[in-house]
């Protein structure tokens, strides 16, 4: 089956960027596809690669960044909601591509599920 | 481009202004007009604020992006559905709202969710 | 329908939306939400009237990181991710109740 992701809250803050990436785990585990994780809200804030948690815990953003990397998965950060909280191509995480709400609607046009993870 | 039209329901259950969701919500919901897809938007619990006359945001200087509803129409998106409890828990009536809509009993309005394809909350 | 709740009922009004409103299927409880399912707790009560109506589940990993393995009331299902992408999968669309 094919998922679609929306995640709506920056990671650290909130539990739900960590939900969203265990869920896009097991979902691939059991042999599903993640087409596309759009980040929406406050959640455009899991594409910056200027996030450094200290070293004893998860670093959420390259975690995503690992699996787009692994498993293809997109991983598309709202324009809008991303230049209004200063994220923009110049820190960009590997992996994260930032484009139009249009693509959140395409995700729920072509996949069979979407899911959102939010607050 | 699949040309399967699916059924989008926005359930929009916050305040505005407190915090961004809702205009965020209209934002995607306006995209989604371009999309030709059926497309519901339903309002609950304090979700029914968004719809209410006279806002005045100068104050808070903040865009009052409350009009937007009433433009949704010229952007097709007609189906507006409002719970009635909600809107009676706040004391509301549809007169106090700054659009048509359609009040549906809860339990019309869990018939309408389960009907959905993609449900999007923020 | 598959309903995700994630608040904290003690906190938040969503359990009680979702419970009000929604048709019937099933209920995923996760993050927050979690603490709904203590058995003894003052949500037993009403989870256990909506499991006439529902099948309610609630996140096992977030259940232990919130120290309450061994708590959830008997009538609610603990399961791991699999199943949560199995209950995604099954139910025919889902909800996230935020």
């Amino acid at each position: 089956m094919k998922f679609g992701i929306v995640v709506n809250e920056g990671p650290y803050q909130h539990q739900s960027s960590d939900t969203a990436y265990l869920f896009c785990k097991a979902a691939i585990e059991k042999g599903h596809e993640v087409w596309r994780v759009f980040f929406y809200h406050d959640g455009v804030n899991n594409a910056t690669r200027l996030t450094e948690p200290p070293q004893d815990d998860r670093n959420i953003v390259n975690r995503w960044s690992q699996l787009a990397e692994d498993h293809g998965v997109d991983l598309v950060v709202c324009v809008a909601a991303a230049l209004r909280r200063g994220i923009r191509d110049e820190n960009l995480a590997k992996g994260f591509r930032i484009s139009g709400l249009g693509q959140l609607v395409e995700a729920g046009i072509q996949c069979d599920r979407v899911v959102t993870f939010g607050d | 481009m699949s040309e399967e039209i699916k059924k989008f329901m926005f359930v929009n259950r916050k305040a505005p202004y407190g915090t961004i969701y809702a205009l965020e919500s209209l934002e995607v919901v306006l995209i989604t007009a371009a999309f030709d897809q059926d497309v519901s938007l339903a309002f609950l619990d304090d979700g029914v604020y968004q719809l209410r006359k006279g806002q005045q945001t100068k104050g808070i200087d903040t865009k009052n992006f409350s009009p937007t509803y009433r433009a949704l129409e010229g952007y097709d998106i007609e189906k507006l559905y409002v719970e009635k409890e909600s809107l009676e828990a706040r004391g509301l009536t549809e007169e106090d709202l700054l659009v048509d809509v359609t009040v549906l009993s809860r339990e019309e309005m869990g018939e309408l969710m389960d009907e959905q394809d993609v449900v999007l909350s923020f | 329908m598959l309903h995700i709740i994630n608040k904290s009922p003690f906190e938040n009004s969503t359990l009680d939306s979702c419970l009000r409103v929604a048709k019937g299927g099933d209920i995923l409880l996760i993050e927050d939400a979690i603490y709904a399912s203590v058995s003894g707790g003052a949500f037993e009560s009403k989870i256990r009237e909506a499991i006439g109506k529902f099948k309610v589940y609630a996140l096992q990993p977030d259940v232990e990181a919130r120290g309450l393995s061994g708590r959830v009331m008997e009538g609610v299902t603990a399961v791991g991710y699999d199943v949560f992408v199995d209950l995604v999968a099954t139910n025919e669309n889902c909800q996230s109740w935020l």
